[in-house]
């Protein structure tokens, strides 16, 4: 249920995919490099080194600015966001202050009864990630910090929506629908460690806000906010008062907490950034052709493949699972969907494998022989699983093609005669059964065809079995 | 006119320890030189002209980095690549 | 073919803080093949010390060149050593170095000017051909005339800041310092070469060779050049120093600056505020004297910068943190760029009708050592060459006479980019007096 009296903003902080950094030449591409060998003067805030703005991230922006249908500012201006850290090499931040790339746009979710709901976003700003610290303990127990500055410089977009939405849900949903037109766009990579960041305003109505900082993924936003709510309204149910914080959530244990440091009380002395000229972009908007996004493509898929609603949404919500998608359903775009959305997705996840490392064109295979009516749906599941469990890690060339799997275990559709013998058998060996579908269970039937479907171990069609099922029951009765 | 407190505020602002015994000159100082630039109360509000310098970007082309070695040439305290800085935790 | 260069001129004035008793150049044939060239510590050297001066960057070497290093190791200069400076650039006499003050090479007993002091010591004495410096409000002219040679501070983005350690971003410039306006002016023609890195900086190559022929060119004395504060025997050299330029066949008139009354406060809170944030990344982490890892940070990096960070510098790290600070900027920090538009405004206007602004460098001559001890009146002795600083525009101080055995600088300023008629004017003089 929504709740109108509880109010929520989002801060969300996503790594902008870009060859280089914001303000260097540095490649981001570090995951699998050593510390600090992603580093030059600019990002290792060495003395004399000046900052030049990378063009990519500012197009990014503009992509995501145009998506989300916000005001590109006439003018706009970097500043420097001044506050002592270890990670932070400059002792300043190079972020966006009164002047940032963009400003009031809308996008639209569901609510948690499915109506849909604009939500507005106030601003887009770029600005870059410091290094990243990691905490260590010495022997004598003196604790010190070890510093990596590969993610010095990295380029962000911070999107601030304004306190709209009214639910944990809802926000986990917005989060998520923000997510897929991004990777749309191709602006960001949501598979990349740490790609996304959220600081979440809350508060209950009358009462003063909390803002939970350093939220590291889309299901701690959702326990975060669900956690504060409580907390908050135990708070007021008591009779106590809510302290206007800044809090910081424990992904492992699924609470936040305060963080009454001085960092609350910062003044960050935001300065117009010397080194880096004015961008004044707004009319390189209209030059921006945006792909097709999210809610058009599902629309898209309905109508062109005439799916269901369900299945769109599943299927457009991440753009691989939709390439993947219309790269399979050329066969039969229902049995595709249906393949696709319903059971591979939760295969693949159940191995924690991703939807890129399943080769297309075995897949598809699969759908044919399905709809040929080659094996069974059941036969299918096991052809599916027996694929996924050998490719896993595997090159898509050597992929062992269903057609060959069903061959090799033998899971050709039974037809006819081939199970006429096995039903002549159950019937033999389960006389009580037979003696209670007599005595009018129509549950016996269920039994004796599912004794059938396990001695061909799901070869023969369901449909076809009860049928046939049916016949030679009525047969022994003459 | 500030205070040796307000001083004591702004240096920990800085990030900059000074020491009791130089509070007070510092802040007589520092009196002194907002007495000063409080001229600046006299220019009345105007308008400041934007460089003509806009959109100075950078394509996205990589740029060979430092080594490890010479980023952490000047380090100190370095640790498996990792240059050591003091714990905040 | 890299050569070597001996450099083993004694450095009587404390010119220097880093010195290579032998340099290597390359025999590019470029235009400064085998000159021995002095460098501001400000500006960085690779595999060379680079200190700015300041205790909290001993032993820092850099691992690049600054773009001008590059231009001059190119042109096939070899860079002796690095010059003695105040700290950062908070100063305008050298005495507040880590190092020492450098003195006067005229009297010993005077300061040299500042910050780059040691550059026009090195140059003045002889120990090197040219030097390079840095000008934030004078830095570069302030020395040249204390010690009696040519600097010249370019339009703001004629040179590239890359690898300059940042004082004040917005203000500051790299610009030669020589013995006379033609070595000036080839060293210009060197360090002006672009650079992508810069993003500030203009595509505006210099290639020029000085003219004496100034006839017509319309010269422009403002009162406030020679008002209160301004030694009337200073002021009296200048005078006749311009009369030499009429002699030239320059036509003068006298101009007024109103918005000089606040020059000095619009230059101090600019140039603080952007060096209390430029100042930060000095945290003893990846560069400077170790820090002590195993302490908190806060507490950490304020005992290390209460400690290495010099007197003046602190003070303008606090002044300038506490002008940035809610409900402080509008009334400082926005003011002085207001100031500083009506101070470019004033030289627009002028430059409307003249060609160069004429009038002494600084207000006296190089004062005691120890002299201006008090922040107030260190500052005073911008009031001539802040100007300049804050509209950005081209200035130059060359020698004109002296007082009291001490040399005087005169300078010219000129409009944007027109840095070729300012080394015109100071030729001209220059020929007139030679
Ligand atoms: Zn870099």
């Amino acid at each position: 249920m929504t709740d109108k009296t509880v109010i929520i903003g989002l801060e969300i902080h996503c790594q902008l995919n870009t060859k280089t950094k914001l303000f260097c030449g540095c490649s981001t591409d570090f995951q699998r490099d050593e510390p600090n060998t992603h580093v030059c003067p600019i990002c290792l805030g060495l003395p004399g080194a000046l900052p030049c703005l990378n063009k990519q991230a500012v197009m990014h922006a503009l992509k995501v600015a145009k998506a989300l249908n916000l005001t590109v500012p006439e003018v706009s201006e970097f500043s420097r966001k001044n506050y002592f850290y270890p990670d932070l090499p400059a002792g300043y931040q190079i972020t966006q202050d009164d002047k940032p790339i963009a400003e009031k746009g809308i996008m639209e979710v569901d609510d948690d009864e499915g109506h849909p709901k604009k939500i507005r976003i106030t601003r887009i700003h770029l600005e870059e990630d410091p290094g990243r610290l990691i905490h260590k303990t010495s022997r004598d127990r003196a604790g010190y910090s070890l510093v990596d500055y590969n993610r010095s410089c990295i380029p962000l977009i911070e999107i601030v929506t304004e306190p709209d939405l009214r639910s944990p849900k809802e926000a986990r949903r917005f989060l998520n629908k923000l997510r897929s037109t991004l990777e749309y766009l191709e602006v960001f990579d949501g598979e990349r460690e740490g790609s996304i960041r959220v600081d979440a305003n809350i508060s209950i109505k009358g009462h003063n806000r909390v803002e939970c900082k350093n939220i590291s993924s889309y299901k701690g936003v959702e326990k975060a906010l669900n956690f504060e709510i409580t907390r908050q309204r135990n708070l007021i149910r008591k009779g106590q008062f809510i302290e206007q914080e800044t809090r910081h959530f424990l992904e492992g244990r699924g609470i936040t907490t305060s963080s009454r440091s001085k960092e609350n009380k910062n003044d960050y002395r935001y300065f117009p950034a010397p080194d880096l000229p004015a961008l004044r972009v707004s009319e390189w908007l209209k030059d921006i052709v945006l792909p097709e996004l999210p809610d058009a493509r599902r629309e898209r898929f309905m109508t062109q493949y005439g799916i269901s609603e369900n299945h769109a949404r599943t299927l457009t919500g991440d753009l691989k699972v939709a390439n993947f998608y219309e790269s399979v359903a050329g066969a039969d775009p229902a049995i595709a969907a249906i393949w696709v959305a319903d059971i591979l997705l939760g295969e693949i996840n159940y191995r924690s494998m991703r939807i890129d490392d399943v080769p297309t064109m075995n897949i598809a295979d699969l759908i044919v022989l399905i709809r040929d009516g080659a094996i069974t749906d059941k036969s299918g599941v096991e052809v599916l699983r027996t694929m996924l469990d050998a490719c896993m890690g595997q090159d898509h060339e050597a992929c062992e093609m269903p057609a060959d799997i069903v061959t090799r275990l033998g899971l050709t559709k039974a037809e006819g005669d081939d199970f006429t013998d096995v039903i002549r058998e159950i019937i033999a060996a389960n006389p009580n059964a037979v003696a209670d579908y007599r005595a009018g269970k129509k549950g016996a039937v269920n039994f004796l065809v599912g004794q059938v479907m396990k001695t061909t171990r799901g070869r023969a069609d369901p449909k076809e079995l009860n049928i046939a099922m049916d016949a030679a029951l009525k047969e022994t009765e003459d | 006119m500030l205070l040796e407190n307000d001083v004591e505020g702004i240096a920990k602002l800085a990030d900059i320890q000074i020491q009791k015994e130089e509070l007070t000159e510092i802040t007589v100082q520092f009196n002194q030189i907002l007495e000063y630039i409080d001229i600046l109360d006299s220019v009345s509000e105007g308008e400041v002209s934007n460089s003509e310098l806009i959109n100075v970007l950078r394509e996205d082309v990589v740029i060979p980095s430092l080594t490890q070695e010479e980023a952490c040439a000047n380090a100190n305290e370095t640790e498996d690549g990792h240059i050591r800085a003091p714990r905040v935790m | 073919m890299a050569k070597e260069y001996f450099f083993d001129k004694a450095d009587q004035t404390n010119a220097f803080i880093t010195r290579l008793d032998v340099a290597m150049y390359e025999e590019s044939g470029g235009p400064l093949q085998g000159k021995g060239i002095g460098i501001s510590d400000n500006i960085s050297t690779s595999g060379i010390p680079t200190t700015c001066a300041s205790r909290i960057l001993a032993g820092y070497v850099p691992p690049f060149d600054a773009h001008v290093i590059t231009l001059l190791r190119k042109a096939g200069a070899a860079i002796v050593g690095k010059t003695n400076m105040d700290e950062f650039g908070a100063g305008n006499t050298t005495e507040h170095s880590a190092y020492g003050p450098t003195t006067n090479p005229n009297e010993a007993s005077r300061v040299a000017g500042g910050s780059s002091g040691g550059s026009a010591a090195a140059v003045a004495t002889g120990m090197v051909d040219m030097a390079l410096g840095s000008d934030t409000g004078g830095s570069i002219r302030s020395p040249a005339a204390f010690c009696g040679v040519v600097g010249f501070k370019p339009t703001n983005g004629r040179v590239s800041r890359y690898g300059l350690i940042a004082y004040s971003s917005s203000m500051e410039q790299i610009g030669p310092l020589g013995k006379t306006v033609t070595d000036v002016n080839t060293l210009m023609s060197v360090i002006a070469g672009p650079d992508p890195r810069d993003a500030t900086m203009y595509d505006r190559p210099y290639a020029h060779t000085p003219s004496k022929d100034i006839a017509g060119m319309k010269i422009a004395v403002p009162d406030e050049f020679f008002g209160e504060g301004v030694d009337p025997a200073v002021a009296e050299s200048v005078r006749t120093a311009i009369r030499k330029l009429e002699d030239a066949g320059a036509e003068t008139m006298t101009c007024s600056i109103p918005s000089m009354s606040h020059a000095l406060a619009a230059h101090y809170v600019t140039g603080m505020c952007e060096a209390s944030t430029n100042l930060s990344r000095f945290d003893g982490v990846r560069f400077g004297p170790p820090v002590e890892t195993k302490r908190p940070w806060h507490e950490e990096f304020s005992d290390y910068r209460g400690m290495f960070f010099g007197k003046e510098v602190q003070r303008r790290i606090l002044l300038g943190t506490f002008a940035l600070t809610e409900g402080y900027y509008e009334k400082y920090y926005a003011k002085a760029q207001v100031a500083r538009e009506n101070m470019r405004k004033d030289f627009l206007r002028i430059f409307r009708d003249a060609d160069i602004i004429a009038g002494p460098t600084m207000p006296q001559i190089a004062p005691k050592l120890g002299e201006k001890s008090d922040p107030i009146s260190m500052y005073l002795a911008d009031i001539l060459t802040a100007p300049a600083s804050l509209a950005g525009v081209p200035a130059i101080s060359v020698p004109c006479g002296t007082v009291d055995k001490m040399p005087v600088g005169l300078q010219l300023i000129g409009r944007h980019f027109e840095d070729e008629r300012v080394m015109d004017a100071a030729f001209a003089y220059e020929s007139e007096v030679l």
